[in-house]
């Protein structure tokens, strides 16, 4: 096929780690499979070369923090005819999102010597607060075999087919004893969406869901069983709710609950 | 001749976003600049007030590639301030998830990020279409280092499986048996890999630098020892902050590390393989002689060959680990917190790492400090390209572009780590 027919992919970064796009580099057995379906067209972590836009599917990394940045958005979305946000940043604001509880002209006072010259918002915002999404991948960071999925059923022409059920389903389905009801763990799998292979409780560790809320997650009967059973105190529920993606809706409403 | 700029907007194949400003007037250099334009996240900030275990998973997310050093740093700098002893299996097992980072960030620096400039190509992808078995043979060296980590830490980015103390778990010794035929075959083609990089055309440029790094008494430095420099400084971790700090310059957009009182110092490969070469083992040396790369290196685009050396010292040294491995009795020991401060240094792949923390008796953080090495190699980059350029001065634009974007990217400079803390100005020339 010449490359001209391909669809053509732009990968954008936003506040983050650089982890979710390095993800596709990191899809070392499929990467040359990749490309031979896809032109990737902006990539300046892979690539110097830059093929001008508008681009068939763009790929954003990454959360908003300055004011440049909630306007570039706005330029790429309209550039992209569709749009996949990849990682908890880009879907929930990302763990830079601690500051949207905090006064940020603390925070910036604290890391810099010269906070008059940051140029910084107030919060830190998902992508999907700016500008229409497409398709939102969960994760800190992303899984990706997600990430195979969701541009193969982009080239297919068909929704991805990724669960949004709670991480329980995939412990059970791994046969993994129960963190929580087996060793008194902490563990956060009841309200995380799956998509891990609940990798956590796999490794005697409680999960501390960086895929974030799943559906309709109940957020407070959790909360009552880490208090209740595990003696959680307060702070303790505040930090386990607000973590990697702290300005999630249900994990906010709840952080909020236990704030004294 | 009048004046010209060399600008590139966004620096292609290195971590996070960053661009760089050369400004040439009556054929001399008049600016530099590496404008960091990556916004910053204030990790820092809100460590204050989380518990002192959430560090290493908190950290890090500050960058990708290098997730390893930010936990492994983290957790020692914990360690060391509740003087807590861990398994020497515990340790052995850091080393090893440690050399699969390094693995993987080294070989994919060398053949995605750095390799095509040597070679013409604008990415890894039209290299493949002339080489495809050397990016074969690279991504296969990659997914060694990612298996690795992910067969350790449970995934290729953000490990979960490092805490205080140890491990959540420990893999078996026939867990880590798969790996050793592939380990044997990737040491090989590390020696190859050598001998590629060791053929590559390098530009005449060497300076007369201060190279900093951890030095060990019995090893190849990664993640525990002194700091050392080639101009013979050799000083406890505890003691960074005396000698090191961060600086505000003037003409710069961002802060810069500096030896107090002496100037600017390069972190990373170079300087590791600088002041320990003596500690690696033979296979490593041999390769390093077989292109002629001498024991001491000052040429920073010779930067990828030692990352190669590096790279076949990692498959080395893993395949002794693997060798010598038991699972420890306990796969982490306790560790209770009291009110203390700990500091913590170790190797990432792009160079020294430090971390420190005051945390309260109940183990709240209440203060941290972390210096990646990006931060610490900026005035250096900068400083390269002050001299680089002048003599270069007549190349066509487009081709002086080019060779700088190279020059920048012999550190494999990493932006997302840099900018946890940089401080942020847009510039529009």
């Amino acid at each position: 096929m010449p490359s001209s027919s391909k669809p053509t992919l732009a990968v954008w970064k936003f506040a983050s780690c650089d982890g979710c796009q390095l993800s596709l580099l990191d899809c070392e057995e499929e990467l040359l499979d990749i490309v031979g379906e896809i032109d990737i067209a902006y990539f300046p972590e892979a690539t110097r070369a830059v093929k001008k836009g508008p681009y068939d599917l763009s790929l954003v990394e990454g959360s908003i923090t300055t004011p440049h940045d909630a306007e570039r958005i706005h330029k790429i979305r309209r550039m992209s005819k569709t749009l996949v946000t990849i990682g908890a940043c880009a879907t929930a604001g990302g763990i830079q999102a601690l500051r949207n509880y905090k006064d940020v002209r603390e925070f910036t006072s604290i890391v810099y010597a010269n906070p008059q010259y940051i140029e910084t918002l107030g919060k830190s915002t998902p992508i999907s607060d700016h500008v229409l999404v497409d398709f939102e991948l969960r994760g800190c960071p992303i899984n990706k075999y997600q990430l195979i999925e969701a541009i193969s059923a982009y080239l297919g022409e068909r929704k991805p087919n990724l669960p949004k059920y709670a991480l329980c389903i995939e412990c059970k389905q791994k046969r993994n004893v129960c963190t929580m009801v087996a060793r008194g763990e902490a563990c956060l799998g009841p309200v995380t969406q799956a998509g891990c292979g609940a990798l956590c409780p796999s490794y005697n560790r409680g999960c501390y869901s960086c895929f974030g809320p799943k559906e309709t997650p109940n957020t407070a009967s959790l909360a009552l069983w880490l208090e209740k059973k595990l003696g959680a105190d307060s702070a303790a529920l505040i930090r386990a709710f607000r973590s990697y993606n702290a300005s999630a809706e249900p994990f906010r409403r709840e952080s909020e609950q236990h704030e004294v | 001749m009048k004046s010209k700029s060399i600008r590139v907007d966004t620096l292609a194949r290195v971590e996070g976003e960053g661009a760089l400003h050369i400004k040439i007037k009556e054929n001399s250099v008049v600016d530099v600049k590496l404008e960091i334009y990556e916004p910053p996240r204030f990790f820092e900030a809100f460590l204050r007030g989380r518990s002192f275990r959430e560090a290493p998973d908190i950290t890090a997310r500050i960058c990708g590639i290098c997730h390893i050093a930010y936990q492994t740093s983290a957790i020692h700098a914990m360690e060391r301030a509740l003087g807590v002893e861990v398994h020497p299996q515990v340790r052995a097992l850091r080393r090893l998830i440690y050399c699969g980072e390094w693995i993987e960030s080294h070989a994919l620096h060398i053949f995605m990020l750095h390799g095509p400039d040597f070679l013409g190509f604008q990415d890894a992808i039209a290299l493949a279409k002339e080489k495809p078995e050397l990016v074969k043979m690279a991504l296969g060296l990659k997914k060694l280092g990612n298996d690795i980590v992910t067969l350790i830490g449970g995934r290729e980015i953000h490990s979960i499986n490092l805490r205080l103390g140890g491990f959540y778990r420990m893999p078996t010794r026939s867990d880590l048996q798969p790996l050793v035929d592939r380990l044997k075959w990737a040491r090989d083609a590390a020696v190859e890999s050598v001998k590629i990089t060791g053929g590559l055309e390098f530009p005449e440029f060497e300076r007369d630098y201060e190279f900093l790094a951890l030095k060990h008494d019995n090893e190849y430095a990664i993640t525990e020892g002194y700091l050392a420099t080639n101009r013979g400084l050799a000083i406890d971790i505890n003691d960074y902050e005396k000698h090191f700090a961060e600086e505000h310059v003037e003409h710069s957009n961002a802060l810069h590390s500096i030896h107090k009182g002496k100037g600017t110092y390069f972190v990373g490969p170079l300087a590791r393989y600088n002041l320990n070469y003596d500690q690696l083992p033979s296979i490593a040396k041999e390769a390093a002689e077989s292109v002629k790369l001498g024991s001491f290196v000052r040429n920073p685009f010779k930067g990828i060959v030692v990352r190669a050396v590096e790279l076949l010292f990692a498959f080395d040294e893993s395949l002794r680990l693997i060798e010598e491995y038991e699972p420890a009795p306990k796969p982490f020991v306790d560790c209770e917190p009291k009110a203390a401060v700990g500091c913590g240094a170790t190797e990432a792949p792009r160079g020294l790492l430090y971390h420190r923390y005051k945390i309260d008796d109940a183990g709240l953080i209440q203060d941290a400090k972390i210096v990646p090495p990006t931060s610490q190699n900026l005035r250096t980059i900068e400083e390269d390209l002050w001299q680089f350029v002048p003599p270069r001065i007549s190349l066509p634009t487009e081709q002086l572009t080019w060779v700088c974007e190279q020059a920048v990217r012999n550190y494999d400079p990493c932006i997302s780590c840099a900018t946890h803390f940089l401080k942020l100005k847009i510039e529009n020339v």
